[in-house]
Parts: C-alpha cells; structure tokens; sequence
C-alpha cells in the first residue's frame, strides 16, 4: 500500500508542477495570449487550424480556443458575459445576442480599433451585417460568416414538367410549382420546409413567410399580433403546403433533415439558408449542378431573406482589448479569406460577409452558381424593417429580445403539432398570442 | 423423467424420495442453469454493445458512421483518431489526470482516520455523523452551481485546477467515508486487541493489521473516487475555460451542429475512457474482494 500510495504522491505532485501551484493548469496562458470561446462549426475549426500558424507567428499573440457544440457555446456565453467574468477575450455570437449584450454592456464597442485599423476596411463589409451587429449607431460585433435565406431547387425537374421559376416567385407561386412536381420523381416530394420545433428551427422560415404575408409578433408598441388574420394566415399557408407537399416526417425536419432531403433526391425544392449550398454543390454532392437558386419568396414585401452572422465580440471586462481586435481584423479580414482559399480550398471560405469575397474570381469559380443569389439575398435583408410595419426591435426570423427563444419555442411546438395534424392553427396561435402577451406586457410596462 | 429415474435406480422405498429428488436436482439445473447462462450473455451483451458499437464507429470513417441504416461492414479507418489525436488533447488529459489523482489521494488521507473513528473507535452519535456525510449527497450538484461559481469568480479560482481538486474532493468524500467505514468494520476486534496487548503503537496496528484486511476496499473506494472525478462534467463545464478544461469538457467540443462528428467523438470518448479501464484491470482482483466483502457476511 506505502508503494503504491507513494507512487500516487509522486505522480500526482509531478501533475501539479506541471499545472503550476497557482497557475491553473496544465493549458496555455501568459500575458501576450488571449483566449477565445466559439462555436464548434467547420468554418471555426479551420480558423483554429490556421492561427498558431500565420497568426501567432505573424504577432507574437498566442490564442488559447475553447470550441463547444451550438447550445453549449450559447449557455456558456450567456454565463461569461453576464458576470463579466473576463475569462474570455473573445466569444462568438450571433446577431441575434449581438445587440442585446450591447444594451446590457457586456459587450465592448469596436469603432475605436475600426478607425485605428484602416486595412480592414469596415466598408467591405455588407451593409445589413453591420447594420444587424451595432446597437445605437455602435459596432459590438465583426462577423466572420453570413447568411440569408433562398429558395433552392432542381432544375432538372422542373424542366421535365414544362415548368420555369421566377426569378423572384411569390409564395402562391412556388405553392403552384411544389403541387406540380410533388410525385415527380418515385418517392419525391415537393418542398422540403422546416416543421422541427425551435425559434431557430420552425421559426427561422416561418417568421420570414410571416413578415411578407404581412404580419408580425409585435407592433412597434409591443402590441402581440400572433393570432392576427395575416400572422393566421401566413401559418395556415405554410401548414397547407408542408402537409400536402412537404417532406416526410416534416414534424422532425430541420436544416439537416432538409439537407438530406434535398441530396438525395427526396424533394424538389428547398427554402431554406444561402449556407447549405455550399454542401449541396460540394464535389461528393450526387446534386452538384442540378440546382438553381432564386430569392425568397415574397407576398406584400420586396424581399423576405433573412439575416444571421457568426461574428466575434470582445468582452467589455477584458484586459487585452488590443490583442483581442488584432485577433479579430486578421480572422474577418480580407488576407484570411485569402488563405483559406489558398490552404484548405475555396469552397471552405468564410462568405457572406464581404463585399470583395463575391469579386474573388477564384472563389466565384467554385461558387458560380450561388454567390450572386447569396450575395443578392444578404444585401436585400433590411433587418430594421423586415415587413410591412415598424417594428419594436431588431430582426428578420427573430424578435431580438431576451425572451424570444422561450416564445418562439413554445409557439413553435404548437405550430409544429398543427403541421403532424395534432392540432389546429388557430388554437395553435391563439396559445401562442397568450405567450406573447405576457412577453409584451413587460415592455409596455417598462414604456420601451 | 422422475419415474423412468425411479425405475432404474430401483432404490429401497425409504430413499425413494431422496432419489427422487436427486433426480430432480440432477435434470432441472443443466436446463435452467443453460437459460440463466444464456440470460446472463444476453444481458451482458445488451451492456456491451453500446461499447462495441463505440468501438468500431471510432475506426470507421465520418461519412460511413453517420449512414443509416449503419454500415457494419464498412471499411476501417484511423480517420477519427487522427483528428483527436491532431487537436492536442494533451493538457486536457493531463488536467484530468491531476485533478483525478490528487482529488483521490486527498480523500483517502482525510477519509481513512473519518472512517476510523466512526467504526473501530466509533465516536458518540456516529450514526448521526454518517447520515450528516450522506445528506450532504442529496443536494443536486446543479443547485449549488450559481454560489460556487460567483465564490470563484470573487476569490480569482475560476479556470484553476485546484478549485476542482477541492470540489471533487469534497464531492467524493461522503461516498469514501461510507465506503471505508464498512470495509474497517470487518476488521476483528480481537485481532486489534491482540496487537494492542502485544504493545503495537496505533500506527504501527494501522499499518500492519488493519491495512492489509481492508486493503480492498481502500482500492475499490479509491478506483470508485477516481471514476467519479475523470467522468465529471458539470462543474469542470461552468468552472473551467481555457487552461484547467478537463477531457469531459474538451470530448464535447467535437459535437458540431454543422457536420459529421460520429466517428471522432467515438475515438475520442474511447481515449478518454482508457485511463478508468486500466485503472479498473489494475485493481481487479482487490475491488472484487473488496466489492464482496460487506455481502459474505
């Protein structure tokens, strides 16, 4: 026992000289490093693959990364920030808690460093992104990727039916289209549309088809308007379309479901986010080059996009500000883009973001046939003014205040429930307005 | 069956019925003893499979595990392993290493003299002493998540490898003292009288008489401790960031909502769980002794 528990000792004091007694652990550190906390998407493990590298190399500044799946990278931002804990320089977030970390003041403004840093070339960068990461006129966020909404379809089979699609259809229009090539191939559906329950699920494209029928969550004056004729209306017609021309299993169909869907055949059509056709026209794609990609479909309004960014935030109670900007204007600068493309493949660039990307010849060879439309929808995004009404907050496919992925949620299970015929819309909506108006009420009575 | 055993064993009328039940006894547990085996495969398989299945996605590559229906027979391939292995997992490793160990050794030293006293010299009220170490079990641990992170936070401790050797520390102990506690109850009076009379100090009795009887329960309360810290997730997930991550925490950051990520995190998970397996073989023939000595009584 004496040996084996001397040996415990012994490797266990041999552990804790590497940790350092008051240091922490066994990980980097140290004053000239910052620490960066993301999402784990592809985009972000290439960006880890290249920063000792050219990054560190090039500045001297070490970067320590924490990388967590979606949901995880969300609680513990949340948890980061509203204590201010500094433990991270740098957190990846979204514009959906862009400004609302900017209103609490957890997050730092960046037009001092954008002024210092005139190489990264601020105006490059497409208006609606900035427009969708500021808060009272301030930058809080610099974005690293992109993305609006598109409707994506195959060609081919639309050809075999006689039929063509505008090049900015309306929703009765692709209504139209999906009823004609339902069935068109063995087993082939016509519309692949998200009914998985979430705000970022079911709710991404519906808000949208609901901002072009004319409705909204909210009025300016925090009015809730969830069971309104035209926030009805826009629920029925997605309803109606996805159950009689949907995808299978269309209740449990998210992005990857549709993904999946649409590769392999299964359905016709897709309207869904500009990021997917980057898979869609990969090399193994059994669809490369058989799909074309047209607006979103629009009713009352011009265009109905929406809008979402990965973007980099500095924490306000960070020490290494400096650092922390320097780190930024290399991973969202014009070189990195460069390098990508030069090191992993011009496929794996981080698009949707700036305006020089879409006049790269070398990227528009790989993404011929979807840059221009990606390019299109993210520029005709007006997340200010997503529909026909002023709206109380920021946000095309989101309300941007704390408590939408809670009601957006729910709504969306109830909504969901209607398109597996477990309910209806209207009691579907009409649960949904009860929600909603507690949400509002707190506004209202705040005066905001 | 009985009678044709009757027949032929011809025995006298007064140990009919002794033969009769030899038979019985001799015809029922190759039967039943079959379909208890056959039960016990099947259970163990059903445990075992999670793993098997772990095992072989880990050599399969991204595209071929995220395939449904699953192909089994697909081509093997180092594809995930090389990816853990190229993202250095190292201080995570290392992190847990220590926080796994030295959190162990720390409860050993500081159960071993608890348990002592509320078993071979039991203290008055022990068993409320015991029940005290227990109830402090039945708080969730997410309950007190939120006042040990702001302590933390106020005392510079968040991201610090040694704020988690304390807190596995003290998430352990109860579980050792209890453990210990019932291993040092087997220890014989007598044989500690015997010693006492013999003129043995308290720690030489300690070294020499009760060490080595509860030897196997030191090592089982030692190999259960150490399980417990290189598994745990949730505090090592709120408390650490960058430099004390544990290997829990870094497994998780191959899950992506943009991918394929089977595969890695298969390889991955099987890395991480080696060290407890080894562990485990390590101390196999004194955790069983010491997993069966409350039941033998």
């Amino acid at each position: 026992m004496a040996t084996t528990t001397g040996l415990s000792v012994a490797v266990a004091l041999g552990l804790s000289a590497c940790a350092g007694w008051g240091g922490g652990g066994i990980g980097g550190g140290g004053p000239n490093s910052i620490n960066v906390l993301m999402v784990n998407n592809p985009q972000m493990v290439d960006l880890q693959k290249l920063t000792a590298e050219h990054f560190t190399k090039e500045t001297g500044i070490s970067v320590n990364f924490t990388v967590l799946p979606e949901n995880d990278v969300r609680d513990k931002i949340s948890q980061e920030f509203t204590s201010q804990s500094g433990q991270y320089d740098i957190a990846s977030l979204s514009n959906f808690e862009i400004p609302i970390y900017a209103k609490a003041g957890w997050v730092a403004p960046m037009d001092g460093f954008i002024a210092k840093d005139t190489g990264f070339d601020q105006a490059d960068i497409l208006k609606p992104m900035t427009t969708s990461l500021s808060s009272e006129g301030k930058i809080y966020g610099e974005p690293f990727y992109g993305e609006s909404s598109f409707l994506m379809y195959r060609k081919d089979v639309l050809e075999s039916k006689g039929l063509t699609m505008p090049a900015h259809p309306t929703w009765q229009q692709v209504a139209d289209i999906a009823a004609k090539v339902d069935g068109a191939k063995p087993g082939m559906a016509g519309i692949c549309l998200r009914g998985q329950p979430g705000w970022g699920q079911l709710f991404a494209p519906l808000t949208t088809v609901v901002n072009t029928f004319g409705g909204t969550w909210f009025e300016k004056d925090w009015t809730p308007k969830v069971n309104a004729p035209e926030f009805t209306e826009a629920t029925s017609f997605y309803v109606d379309l996805v159950r009689k021309h949907g995808e299978k299993g269309a209740p449990q169909a998210g992005f990857t479901e549709c993904l999946n869907n649409l590769a392999q055949g299964n359905v016709a059509m897709w309207y869904d986010a500009t990021s997917a056709a980057g898979s869609l026209e990969a090399q193994d794609s059994p669809v490369k080059g058989k799909l074309g990609y047209v607006a979103a479909p629009v009713v009352k309004t011009k265009s109905s996009g929406w809008l979402y960014a990965w973007a980099w935030s500095i924490q306000q109670a960070s020490t290494k500000k400096d650092n922390a900007w320097k780190f930024i204007s290399w991973a969202s600068g014009k070189d990195y883009e460069k390098l990508v493309g030069q090191e992993l493949g011009w496929s794996k660039v981080p698009a949707g973001k700036r305006a020089s990307t879409y006049e790269n010849p070398d990227y528009l060879k790989v993404a011929q046939s979807f840059a221009v439309p990606t390019k299109e929808a993210i520029e005709s995004a007006d997340p200010e003014n997503p529909g026909v009404q002023p709206r109380p907050a920021i946000g095309i496919q989101f309300v941007d205040i704390p408590e939408f992925p809670s009601l957006g949620t729910q709504v969306s299970q109830d909504v969901s429930a209607a398109i597996a015929g477990k309910t209806s819309v209207k009691d579907a909506l009409d649960k949904g307005q009860q929600l909603a108006d507690d949400v509002a009420q707190r506004y209202q009575e705040r005066g905001q | 069956m009985s009678t044709t055993t009757r027949q032929d064993t011809g025995v006298a009328p007064g140990g009919e019925q002794r033969a009769r039940s030899g038979a019985v006894t001799h015809a029922k547990p190759p039967r039943s003893g079959m379909l208890l085996s056959l039960l016990a495969w099947v259970v163990g398989l059903l445990f075992a499979l999670p793993v098997f299945w772990m095992v072989l996605t880990s050599f399969h590559s991204e595209a071929d595990a995220a395939t449904n229906p699953p192909s089994v027979f697909a081509p093997l391939s180092l594809e995930g392993y090389r990816t853990f292995f190229g993202s250095d997992p190292w201080p995570a490793l290392l992190n847990s290493l220590t926080a796994s160990v030295l959190s162990t050794v720390l409860v050993l030293v500081l159960a071993f003299p608890a348990a002592y006293a509320l078993s071979i010299r039991p203290v008055r009220k022990w068993t409320d002493v015991m029940f005290f170490f227990l109830s402090t079990k039945m708080l969730p641990v997410v309950a007190g998540i939120l006042p040990l992170y702001l302590f933390a936070q106020k005392a510079h401790l968040l991201d610090n490898i040694w704020w988690l050797i304390l807190l596995y520390t003290t998430m352990n102990l109860p579980i050792a003292v209890w453990m210990l506690r019932s291993f040092l109850a087997e220890v014989s009076v007598e044989m500690l009288e015997a010693a006492e009379v013999d003129g043995a100090s308290l720690s030489r009795t300690l070294r020499e008489i009760v060490a080595p009887v509860v030897m196997p329960g030191i090592a089982s309360a030692a190999l259960i401790c150490f399980i417990f810290s290189w598994n745990e997730l949730l505090l090592a997930r709120v408390l650490t960031s960058t430099v004390a991550a544990t290997s829990p925490v870094y497994l998780t950051g191959f899950v992506t909502s943009q991918g394929l990520f089977l595969a890695k995190v298969c390889a991955a998970s099987l890395v991480v769980s080696l060290p407890v397996l080894a562990a485990g073989f390590a101390a196999q023939d004194k955790l069983v002794q010491g997993l069966s000595m409350g039941a033998v009584k």
